[in-house]
């Protein structure tokens, strides 16, 4: 919180000091987070890159010799607050672009307004309805739920797995993971014997841990956020239950893992690229670009996490956007970012079509084991 | 079914002996000055928080743990003598409206200190679950059982056989005549507010390796010790050890046997019923009649 305030004076001081009269007006992205509530650990991280990437564009001239400014407000994670600050970013502060909208809560609720006044929104939130059906100006980075479902499925076939029991939260992520997983099970040949779920703020799960091991899965899938699924996979050792474990990305941290200590030995979960990149083949080409973004981050704010790479994959695709467009008009900048391919990000690499406005496909997950208390690439 | 049925007793039992500690330390405070001291989830918290810190600079698990129950007091007596004292005199609401604020002043500490992640304590003798008959039960269950008995058995004993203790239950009973017979009734409710704190951390530092801690987890485990001191008839310390007990069952009952999805629903409904039926709580009746 206290580096928080002296990057946001520093970045005004610095302002203020280098935009001398007559230079070109800046480029403004509006953005709005939910960097404090339930959900910051998401929001936090999002609103630091955002900050860093933007001085860092700066530092080095700019987009087309103009200066980004951004321009941004705190949601808490309240999707009323995030309609009214999306309103005041196209009214009042005339931004051209929107990138943010951590939860897909939030990014729903702004939706008609950002697609009423025409101004490009670049999400950083995953359920799968932001961006199908397509609207025409809202895109997404993060990889959805959708995603998630189908690569642990696809891992459970490889096993030969077909009995699961799902066990998840009660927050929004969890609930459309939760219908995902449900809805794509008949398409993978995968039975659903157990339904379990949990409150987030809950501290014992063994009751539903107990009625799951008297379901007969093959395999528990865990679909949540926050220390919730580190409870779950400590319950799940408690009990002597020796299924195989399936998380969702949401835990794909390093805190899950000392959270969930020895207990989360052999846990499988889709992440993004992001959590292994010292691992991936130097051919690989994402990889200079996350150790790149990696390094950066963590000589300035502490452990990366996935969640800031959305918004730098969202902030890079705009610039380049903005690059190609040469200038900030909205309607050439939507059509910009409807564009781009080959765009190599922290989450994979981005081809957007008209009818796709995220662009990944399921290589852009890797499925990582827990092992040794810390991640390995299984496939 | 029947090793089922055992496995939800166990973790009623092992939730539930926690519920019990936050909801003695509502009602010994109920006890000294009829204020629900809506912080006391957050002494809870202190005491992990603390606990962890203290761990994580390098202090042995057994040291650090009573610093931080020491420390925990120690904030009980400066909420106590700073917050409440100077508002004395003041109606009961705005006592409890003093303690909401003092419970969001807590929290706001513990973020600035320890941030937003969630935090864990190693176990104090091991992550090896131990089989009994078809359940199981954590090592650290057993310490939480262990210590809670033997708390509320001092608490008990310190009410029943000391003459602190018994002018602390006069001040409940009647704090004119306690003043009057010569109880010091403002070292009373520092000596309620003190033990509440240290009930509550001590809660917090056994829970804290099974369920983890952060600055919002007092929340959550504040309601429910309240719930369980108004289960137990509120002001009635052994009521609400009982209260806190049938809460745990019941919540795991519900969640193992009906459905997980209404697991609170099912343990808040329970405190409406005994609101509706029995107003004064299951074991309030006693206290009118001691009085």
């Amino acid at each position: 919180m206290k580096n928080l305030w002296k990057i946001t004076l520093a970045t005004m001081l610095l302002c203020a000091s280098v935009n001398p009269a007559g230079a070109a007006e800046p480029i403004k992205i509006g953005s709005f987070l939910t960097v404090t509530g339930p959900a910051s650990f998401l929001g936090d991280p999002e609103l630091k890159t955002l900050q860093m990437v933007v001085e860092d564009i700066n530092a080095k001239g700019g987009v087309k010799g103009r200066k980004l400014e951004l321009v941004h407000y705190d949601t808490g994670g309240n999707a009323k607050d995030a309609v009214n600050f999306a309103k005041r970013l196209i009214k009042n502060d005339n931004v051209d672009l929107i990138i943010g909208g951590t939860t897909t809560g939030d990014t729903l609720a702004v939706i008609p307004d950002v697609e009423k006044e025409g101004v490009p929104f670049i999400s950083l939130a995953g359920a799968v309805e932001i961006i199908e059906p397509v609207k025409k100006w809202v895109f997404k980075t993060p990889h959805t739920d959708r995603m998630a479902a189908a690569k642990i499925y696809g891992d459970l076939r490889k096993r030969g797995l077909t009995q699961v029991a799902l066990i998840t939260g009660d927050g929004g992520f969890d609930k459309s993971g939760r219908e995902q997983l449900l809805k794509l099970a008949p398409q993978y040949g995968i039975t659903i014997v157990a339904d379990e779920s949990y409150g987030n703020k809950d501290t014992d799960m063994t009751a539903q841990l107990t009625k799951i091991r008297a379901a007969g899965a093959q395999a528990i899938i865990n679909f949540g956020l926050g220390q919730a699924p580190a409870i779950v996979t400590k319950n799940i050792k408690q009990l002597g239950i020796a299924l195989p474990l399936y998380q969702s990305h949401g835990v794909a941290s390093k805190t899950f893992i000392d959270l969930a200590g020895d207990a989360a030995e052999g846990a499988r979960l889709p992440a993004a690229a992001l959590v292994v990149a010292e691992q991936l083949p130097d051919a690989d080409p994402q990889k200079p670009v996350l150790l790149a973004y990696k390094n950066k981050y963590e000589a300035k704010y502490g452990p990366v996490s996935t969640f800031g790479g959305h918004a730098y994959d969202g902030l890079m695709i705009a610039v380049a956007a903005l690059q190609r467009a040469g200038g900030a008009d909205k309607a050439k900048v939507r059509d910009e970012i409807e564009k781009t391919q080959g765009f190599i990000g922290t989450a994979g690499v981005f081809n957007m079509t008209p009818q796709d406005h995220m662009g990944l496909n399921l290589d852009a997950f890797k499925l990582v084991e827990i092992r040794n208390g810390s991640w390995k690439i299984v496939e | 079914m029947l090793e089922q049925f055992f496995q939800f007793l166990v973790t009623g039992v092992t939730v539930g002996s926690l519920y019990a500690l936050v909801g003695l330390g509502f009602a010994l405070i109920y006890n000294a000055s009829d204020v629900v001291n809506f912080a006391q989830g957050e002494f809870v918290m202190l005491g992990a928080m603390t606990a962890i810190a203290l761990l994580g600079v390098g202090l042995p698990l057994p040291v650090a743990a009573i610093a931080a129950t020491l420390a925990a007091i120690l904030v009980g007596l400066l909420l106590e003598r700073f917050a409440i004292e100077p508002a004395q005199g003041a109606s009961v609401v705005t006592t409890i409206i003093i303690t909401i604020g003092a419970a969001i002043f807590l929290r706001g500490v513990a973020l600035l200190l320890w941030g937003k992640d969630f935090h864990s304590l190693p176990s104090f003798s091991g992550d090896a679950p131990i089989h009994l008959g078809g359940a199981t039960v954590l090592p650290q269950s057993l310490w939480v059982l262990g210590v809670t008995m033997l708390l509320v058995g001092l608490v008990r004993a310190f009410l029943d056989r000391t003459l602190l203790g018994k002018a602390l239950l006069a001040c409940s009973f009647n704090r004119a005549a306690a003043q009057l017979v010569g109880i010091n009734v403002r070292v009373m409710l520092r000596l309620a507010y003190g033990l509440s704190a240290g009930l509550g951390a001590i809660a917090g530092i056994l829970i804290a390796p099974i369920t983890f801690s952060s600055y919002e987890a007092g929340v959550m485990l504040g309601l429910k010790g309240f719930s369980a001191a108004i289960i137990g008839g509120i002001g009635n310390p052994m009521g609400a050890v009982a209260g806190g007990l049938l809460l745990g069952v019941l919540e795991a009952l519900g969640a193992g046997l009906i459905s997980s999805g209404y697991k609170d629903a099912i343990a808040f409904l329970f405190v409406l019923m005994v609101l509706f039926f029995k107003p004064t709580g299951l074991f309030g009746h006693q206290l009118v009649e001691r009085v």
